[in-house]
């Protein structure tokens, strides 16, 4: 099952990105082969129409899952109708590892 | 003047499939037609005959009015009627919706996720694996505000006891706190002989 976090940095000890749409990377998590993919955001710093094209992006890898910050009001059901679980962990703090970590656990 | 807008239906899931095909059919399918059932009407229909709510029960889980609902039904089964009797296929699609799922909270990790497949039951926290999570009602309704509109009064026909009725709960799904027995609305046929 693949799972997309979203992150402010390339690296495993970057932390959550709090926002969805405009976030730094995205995090393709596998967690059956334990790959991870790192994508760029291209849609960073997008005037509009941000959150949309992400979840296109992050639809196209079959992700069943994302972590993030907050989910914004034009996402939340886009995602429900392509049945994609939305998790909202608000902490700021965690790094993508301990978040990986909690998933394997 | 332009009609009022119509309000967004709430659908919990989309339908499995995108239409039905009749079979047997002499004429071919451009001969017979199609009829648009909507994916309201489907939704409708779903929770008024698969899940057995009642409109009340089924117009609060799609966030309309209650007489919204009941034209919505109404037209489903015109079309669902239609389908059969002429021999027209059916497909699902269109209508004025969105999509929305119900909310949990983890109280181990503090965080908040949804539950994209309604039918199936949410086991563990998908984040820490923990069952320490619960029900998070984002659009908390006050039920004050529900119970006060309509003045009736459940009645318990064997003990007398008497409580204000519950607007959109059926009479005789209320039991009696006292005796335990099923009640009826005050006032009605029914009620009289006790």
């Amino acid at each position: 099952m693949k799972v997309a976090i979203t992150s402010t940095g390339n690296s495993v000890q970057s932390n959550l990105d709090q926002r969805f749409g405009r976030c730094g990377f995205f995090i393709i998590y596998d967690t059956e082969t334990k790959g991870m993919e790192f994508i760029p955001n291209p849609n960073k710093d997008a005037q509009e129409g941000a959150g949309p094209a992400s979840v296109q992006l992050v639809a196209s890898r079959n992700v069943q899952k994302i972590i993030s910050g907050e989910f914004g009001i034009k996402i939340k059901s886009l995602l429900d109708s392509l049945k994609i679980q939305m998790i909202v962990f608000k902490e700021p703090e965690k790094t993508i590892g301990e978040i990986i970590n909690m998933l394997n656990s | 003047m332009s009609p009022r807008p119509l309000r967004l239906r709430k659908i919990s899931n989309p339908p499995i499939i995108s239409g039905f095909k009749p079979y047997g059919n002499k004429k071919t399918e451009d001969e017979s037609g199609t009829v648009f059932l909507q994916i309201e009407e489907y939704e409708a229909l779903r929770l008024c005959d698969y899940n057995m709510f009642n409109h009340h029960q089924a117009s609060e889980t799609m966030d309309i009015s209650r007489p919204t609902l009941t034209r919505i039904y109404a037209r489903a089964r015109q079309k669902i009627a239609e389908a059969l009797v002429l021999g027209k296929q059916i497909i699902i699609e269109g209508g004025k919706i969105y999509f929305d799922s119900e909310w949990f909270s983890c109280s181990s990790c503090g965080c908040y996720f949804n539950n994209p497949e309604k039918q199936e039951e949410i086991k563990e926290c998908p984040l820490c694996k923990s069952n320490n999570f619960s029900n998070y009602e984002q659009t908390y309704i006050e039920p004050e505000e529900s119970m006060t509109r309509c003045s009736d009064i459940c009645i318990c026909p064997n003990c007398g006891f008497e409580q204000p009725h519950r607007f959109g709960c059926p009479c005789k799904e209320e039991i009696c706190p006292k005796c335990h027995h099923n009640m009826v609305r005050k006032g009605t046929p029914h009620s009289r002989n006790f």
